[in-house]
């Protein structure tokens, strides 16, 4: 059995756009802000998960995603199959702020739950009934170097068949998720192959990404 | 106030409070249950009617155990609301 890991999927959502390998799905009015750019994918794609608007804007940004990311993909029965690995920059900024400011009143619960990176995992944990390991690590910036050593250290010492991995970071207006679905194969072409050359082809040249 | 129109307010206010943008107050029966089988809150939703009822109408819930009760629909809230009303008059 080789040991290959395959990008079998990637999802870009930057510049008010949503693409999946390379093509784009949506795209919404370049001045409109991300809230209103959130919302209108969401109906777009008819995700039809009404939790969606209790959420913040990292974990409405993670869950359109994923639900690109994986629609016409193959599904796995086994919860513990698909591991989790995200990191971005403003680790939950950008709820930190917004419950801040309701403190000043009576702070709220809604926004106190969203105050830490990870649950945007959870978030798609619960959504897709997965339960395979998973962390959230903050950088400066991108790095595709050490998402590809974890992700495929995972394989090589877990259960998982597949990761959902990447980057999805948001803050006040600036947002950004770039996911790969990668998995084990026996077959494998070298544009397809999981490594850090070919995640920062990805996430560098996709969606207008300047 | 007359409860129709407390019950009428509620809903606007749930819906608000509660990020509900999907359902419009006429998808709101008065006596539908708020959680679980009915609207399918949870408990973090629990807790966003407890701070509703702070901030709107001044209103501490005293006893954490009467909370079921309370928060069981649209029209208990009212009713709720409507006693604490009464006894500070």
């Amino acid at each position: 059995m080789t040991n290959h890991k395959k990008i079998f999927a990637y999802c870009v959502v930057r510049n008010n756009a949503v693409s999946k390998n390379g093509k784009v799905l949506f795209e919404f009015e370049k001045g409109k802000n991300a809230d209103e750019f959130l919302l209108a994918a969401y109906q777009h794609f008819a995700i039809n998960y009404p939790k969606f608007y209790k959420m913040d804007n990292l974990c409405k940004l993670g869950i359109i995603a994923t639900e690109v990311l994986l629609k016409d993909e193959p599904a796995i029965n086994d919860p513990y199959a698909t591991g989790i690995v995200l990191s971005n920059s403003n680790a939950s900024l950008d709820a930190d702020i917004k419950y801040y400011d309701s403190v000043a009143n009576i702070p709220s619960p809604a926004l106190f739950v969203y105050t830490l990176p990870n649950i945007v995992i959870g978030e798609i944990s619960i959504k897709h009934s997965f339960k395979g390991e998973n962390a959230f690590f903050i950088f400066d910036s991108v790095d595709s170097s050490f998402t590809a050593q974890y992700v495929n250290n995972l394989f090589d010492t877990t259960g998982i068949q597949r990761c959902i991995c990447g980057w999805v970071d948001f803050l006040k207006n600036d947002y950004e998720a770039v996911l790969f679905l990668v998995e084990k194969t026996t077959v494998l072409k070298e544009p397809e192959a999981f490594t850090k050359e070919n995640l920062n082809n990805i996430y560098y040249t996709s969606n207008g990404k300047s | 106030m007359e409860k129709a129109k407390l019950m009428e307010d509620l809903k606007k206010q749930i819906i608000a409070q509660l990020n509900l943008k999907e359902l419009t107050p006429e998808n709101i029966e008065n006596e539908q249950p708020l959680f679980v089988e009915g609207l399918g809150l949870d408990s973090i939703d629990a807790l966003e009617l407890i701070v509703l009822l702070q901030q709107e109408y001044k209103i501490k819930l005293s006893n954490a155990e009467d909370g079921p009760k309370v928060f069981k629909s649209v029209s208990t809230m009212a009713d709720y609301i409507l006693e604490h009303q009464a006894e500070k008059a």
